[in-house]
């Protein structure tokens, strides 16, 4: 079946069967591998992409769902070769180790922020217990969400320049 | 790699189109809402349509809607929906306790109340919520609807009277005046199922003694409410000796089964714990309820 979407703001129609899950359409037709793909089974939430802004777990999501709405992946995140602000803060504060983990959070965490730009720590936390890293950095990625939170503007406001 | 046998799929564009697409497509047909439940089972093979219609596009049944003594909830309201409802919190606030534990908050963006209750898991959190509220279940086919209990409703495991060619449309949780209820749940971890949960429900007369109370349990093997604690706390003012009477009667009420989550034993102590709990904090908030 045809199946159209926008993803990253770019409007895209392929070819897929039914049966092909949204994670697997975007990792391997769209050829978008930023967005990982882990456990299969809707814990791990590496998957993660937002659907008309809200996180969800792209393997559990079938790609002919997904037609007609908007998808934003880990390479929607940076604009014009700018972080964006999470991106930037999971930089600064050591949010990642081995990586695999990073995308769903980082998608998430802007879902959060867009909401509410101001989280606690344990809003954080909520808002990524659904998301499995495993190298247990958990610390560094709720600090790597506050200095997104402390910096709106990224790096912009840091006045220090990016190597993007 | 998990993937789906393959299936034919079609999108509803309205509740008369989906029940025309089930008539259309028979008995090998089956309706995705969040699909949370439906798509790991479908990869694990354990459901197998030729037909998936999806009915992610029937905005007209995500809605919560008060209309006189009770709250009209659509089937396709998100758990997200529900969980960030004020008018759920104070009328309901067993479904906001709920929900707080229902999968994990990226989940609840998709799933639905009405996926939750058609899928009948003996551990979905919202069966026994909609027990306890004395909820009544909208059914539509094409000859017209219906409204069923939730004992009518809830078969059995994985079973409800809800037929093929029917769709869940809407639940009613009737509005009593001075009520509070409560819901709270064991997991292993955050997104697993309850090794074991309770949820209360309590109305006072206006003198403070119960006027109506309804206890349920999930994933403890028992159907319907705790009947007998329900009978020994009516008429009476809440107190713990109460509540501690209605864990103990819990604990003998249910029929757990030993498993990977924990030992019988283990699981009567939770029910009787849990009981505790709920019907303390859903008797306090019946005595803080302001209106109904």
């Amino acid at each position: 079946m045809q199946i159209s979407m926008t993803v990253n703001g770019d409007e895209i129609t392929r070819e897929a069967e039914p049966r092909v899950l949204l994670v697997h359409f975007i990792r391997e037709i769209l050829g978008l591998t930023g967005t990982h793909w882990g456990c299969d089974t809707s814990n791990c939430g590496t998957c993660v992409v937002l659907m008309d802004g809200l996180p969800v777990k792209s393997c559990t999501v079938l790609a002919a769902m997904a037609d007609g709405h908007d998808i934003r992946t880990v390479e929607g995140l940076a604009t014009g070769g700018v972080l964006d602000p999470v991106q930037q803060g999971f930089m600064e504060e050591h949010g990642l180790q081995c990586g695999f983990c990073t995308p769903g959070m980082m998608l998430t965490a802007r879902a959060l922020l867009d909401r509410n730009p101001h989280p606690d720590d344990d809003q954080i936390r909520e808002a990524i217990s659904g998301q499995i890293c495993r190298c247990t950095g958990y610390a560094t990625i709720v600090r790597s969400v506050q200095w997104a939170a402390e910096h709106p503007a990224g790096a912009a406001a840091t006045g220090e320049e990016v190597n993007a | 790699m998990q993937i789906p046998a393959p299936f034919d799929y079609a999108r509803a564009s309205s509740v008369d189109d989906a029940l025309a697409l089930l008539e259309r497509h028979g008995p090998e047909s089956l309706i995705v809402a969040g699909g949370h439940s439906l798509l790991p089972m479908m990869k694990l093979r354990l459901a197998r349509p030729e037909w998936l219609i999806d009915i992610n596009d029937l905005f007209e049944l995500d809605f919560i809607v008060r209309d006189g003594d009770r709250l009209r909830v659509g089937a396709m309201t998100r758990h997200t929906t529900l969980f960030e409802s004020d008018e759920v919190r104070r009328l309901f606030p067993i479904i906001t306790d709920a929900e707080r534990t229902i999968a994990d908050p990226v989940v609840r963006n998709r799933g639905t109340i009405g996926g939750s209750l058609c899928q009948a898991d003996p551990a979905e959190d919202l069966s026994t919520v909609c027990i306890v509220l004395g909820a009544e279940a909208v059914i539509r086919g094409t000859a017209g609807e219906r409204v069923v209990s939730m004992a009518e409703f809830h078969v059995g495991p994985y079973e409800t009277s809800v037929a093929h060619n029917e769709l869940l449309v809407e639940v009613r949780l009737p509005i009593r005046p001075r009520s509070g209820s409560a819901y709270e749940k064991v997991e292993r971890r955050v997104g697993d199922w309850a090794v074991a949960a309770a949820g209360a429900s309590v109305s006072l007369a206006e003198d403070g003694t119960i006027d109506h109370v309804a206890i349920g349990l999930t994933a403890i093997g028992l159907d319907g409410t705790v009947t007998e604690a329900e009978a020994m706390l009516h008429g009476k003012a809440p107190s713990e000796e109460l509540f501690v009477e209605a864990g103990r009667l819990a604990a003998l009420a249910c029929d757990p089964l030993a498993d990977q989550r924990g030992a019988i034993d283990y699981k009567r102590h939770l029910a009787d714990e849990l009981t505790r709990r709920v019907l303390r904090r859903a008797s306090s908030r019946a005595a803080e309820a302001q209106e109904g």
